[in-house]
């Protein structure tokens, strides 16, 4: 028997409604620790336990990229940086993901 | 400047709760939500419970209330990667309380927020949607009000009822919480509503119209992380889902969304949404820390009710319930609080004596070893559902063995994989932490 439906993160991401504000109310308020201390001993964590994929890893830019418009806030982010260098705050009012079924 | 007798901030079912049993005491409320509906930010698994609302809002089932279905049967599957043991509980009567009201149904939080903080509206209290509250306003050591991020958006009260979810920035604000939520105090849940006919449905999960099943899933499905799977019927469409601590998580690297698609994809499951269109994927955090882990619940001009103040009870699946509760509870204070006239954390202790007379801190209470059993003991359900699956497995298998044999077979199989002390030892564990 098949199954049909988004079996990929981008795909799941499609059934989802935003409201997108033009910054972001994301930040990495230290972005040498992920580059410097976090690889190493955590591995950046952000960039697999985020139900959204709103962290990856740029080895290039040697940062974390922040796509804050796939947040679907959450909040596990508040948590789970073993440093506590994302500064996540809710959305301005009105703003961000707008579940229809939650 | 205008002052209120209360702000409620956040719209789910704890500040919903609040709201209205202020407002019906005749106080003037606002309630501030900073989706753009109460519910646009807010995900559960599905299960609500009927008790507490019906202490909010009477009769509500029969006032046109988002029910998906109501829950005729639970089941609990002890489940390896393609097998489980199923222990499940079925009644349709007693599904119901004495009085009609549904003990356990499903919803879906986009629709049951909203139409429970219209309850509060038409109670009397100004809903304000789309509004994000920033901080807590001060005046002489005591909170006094709250900061939304509106222009000249002050908004002035005499108490402060703090409901805004899990990871409440305001709580520390308040000053009701010194030290930061911890990953192993938190799980995330990730889930899919997937579409199906109704009577594809109820043929599937043998349920006839408004009747609904609930499936928990231990064992394989968590892939060594401490949480569980589930499967909640809706009325046209099934949440399917899987929490894990969050400190689990960190350590093992797997996707939440992945761990989804496995769960989705378990030979006992795909069967049950085949077919099935994926209406929406959502994800939430869910407070797991339990009775110690809680902020403290009053202060001078402010409360803390729901998820905000990590009332969950994860063992029995229940939060919602606890959040109505408190928030009632919370509402209730505060009408007294007005009575007497003083808002101070004296008066506003008798929050914390209710909660602790009532189920919620009572539970809490109850379960405040397991928190630190699941962090410490991912391993334990795993274990002991491919323990029973063997067994199972074994005895069912007709293959000329006798049965003592086989019963002498998996005693071995059994003490081969966990030696007998330390089975003893878990089983103690597990015990004590629930006993």
């Amino acid at each position: 028997m098949e199954l049909r439906g988004p079996s990929r993160v981008e795909e799941k991401l499609y059934t989802l409604r935003w409201k997108h504000d033009r910054t972001s109310h994301i930040a990495i308020t230290d972005p040498r620790t992920c580059a410097d201390r976090c690889g190493d001993e955590w591995r950046r964590p952000c960039t697999t336990f985020c139900p959204a994929k709103v962290y990856e890893w740029d080895p290039e830019q040697a940062r974390i990229v922040v796509a804050y418009e796939n947040c679907v806030e959450c909040t596990t982010c508040l948590v789970g940086c073993p440093y506590r260098v994302i500064d996540w705050r809710p959305p301005r009012g009105g703003f961000g993901i707008q579940y229809r079924y939650g | 400047m205008e002052k209120f007798d209360a702000v409620v901030v956040g719209a789910g079912p704890a500040g919903a709760a609040a709201a209205t049993t202020m407002a019906r005491a005749g106080l003037s409320v606002v309630l501030v939500e900073r989706g753009e509906y109460p519910g646009a930010k807010n995900v559960m698994g599905g299960v609500m419970y009927g008790r507490m609302a019906a202490e909010v809002v009477p009769e509500f089932w029969t006032q046109g209330a988002p029910i998906e279905r109501v829950v005729v049967e639970e089941r609990i599957w002890l489940a390896t990667d393609d097998s489980a043991v199923s222990v499940s509980h079925r009644s349709p009567k007693g599904a119901y309380h004495p009085d009609g009201c549904p003990n356990a149904f499903t919803v879906l939080r986009a629709k049951w927020d909203r139409w429970f903080a219209q309850k509060a509206e038409e109670a009397g209290a100004l809903l304000v949607p789309g509004t994000t509250v920033e901080d807590v306003l001060w005046q002489d050591g005591r909170v006094a009000g709250v900061r939304t991020g509106r222009e000249e958006g002050d908004l002035h009260a005499d108490v402060v009822v703090l409901c805004d979810g899990v990871n409440s920035a305001l709580v520390e604000r308040a000053r009701l919480r010194d030290h930061p939520v911890e990953p192993h105090q938190l799980a995330l849940g990730v889930k899919e509503v997937v579409g199906l006919p109704p009577e594809v449905i109820e043929g599937r999960f043998n349920v006839e119209r408004g009747q609904g099943v609930t499936i928990e899933i231990y064992g394989a499905v968590t892939r060594g992380m401490s949480g569980y799977g589930f499967l909640y019927t809706n009325h046209d469409s099934v949440s399917v889902g899987v929490g894990v601590l969050v400190s689990h998580l960190m350590r093992t690297r797997i996707p939440p969304y992945e761990l989804l698609e496995g769960l989705k994809q378990h030979p006992l499951v795909r069967p049950l949404l085949a077919g099935g269109e994926t209406l929406e994927y959502s994800a939430h955090a869910i407070p797991e820390g339990g009775w110690r882990a809680m902020p403290k619940l009053y202060g001078d001009g402010v409360l803390v009710a729901g998820d905000a103040a990590m009332m969950v009870n994860g063992l029995h699946r229940e939060g919602s319930n606890l959040a109505m509760t408190a928030g009632r509870l919370a509402g209730e204070t505060v009408v007294e609080a007005k009575q007497r006239g003083d808002f101070s954390a004296r008066t506003l202790s008798l929050y914390a004596a209710k909660l602790e007379e009532s189920f919620v801190l009572k539970d809490l209470r109850k379960y405040r070893d397991l928190p630190e059993l699941a962090e410490r003991r991912p391993d334990l359900f795993g274990t002991f559902a491919e323990l029973a699956n063997l067994a199972a497995h074994e005895m069912l298998t007709v293959d000329g063995l006798p049965k003592r044999d086989k019963q002498r077979k998996i005693w071995r199989e059994v003490t081969r994989r966990k030696p007998l002390w330390g089975l003893a030892r878990d089983l103690y564990e597990v015990w004590r932490a629930v006993r």
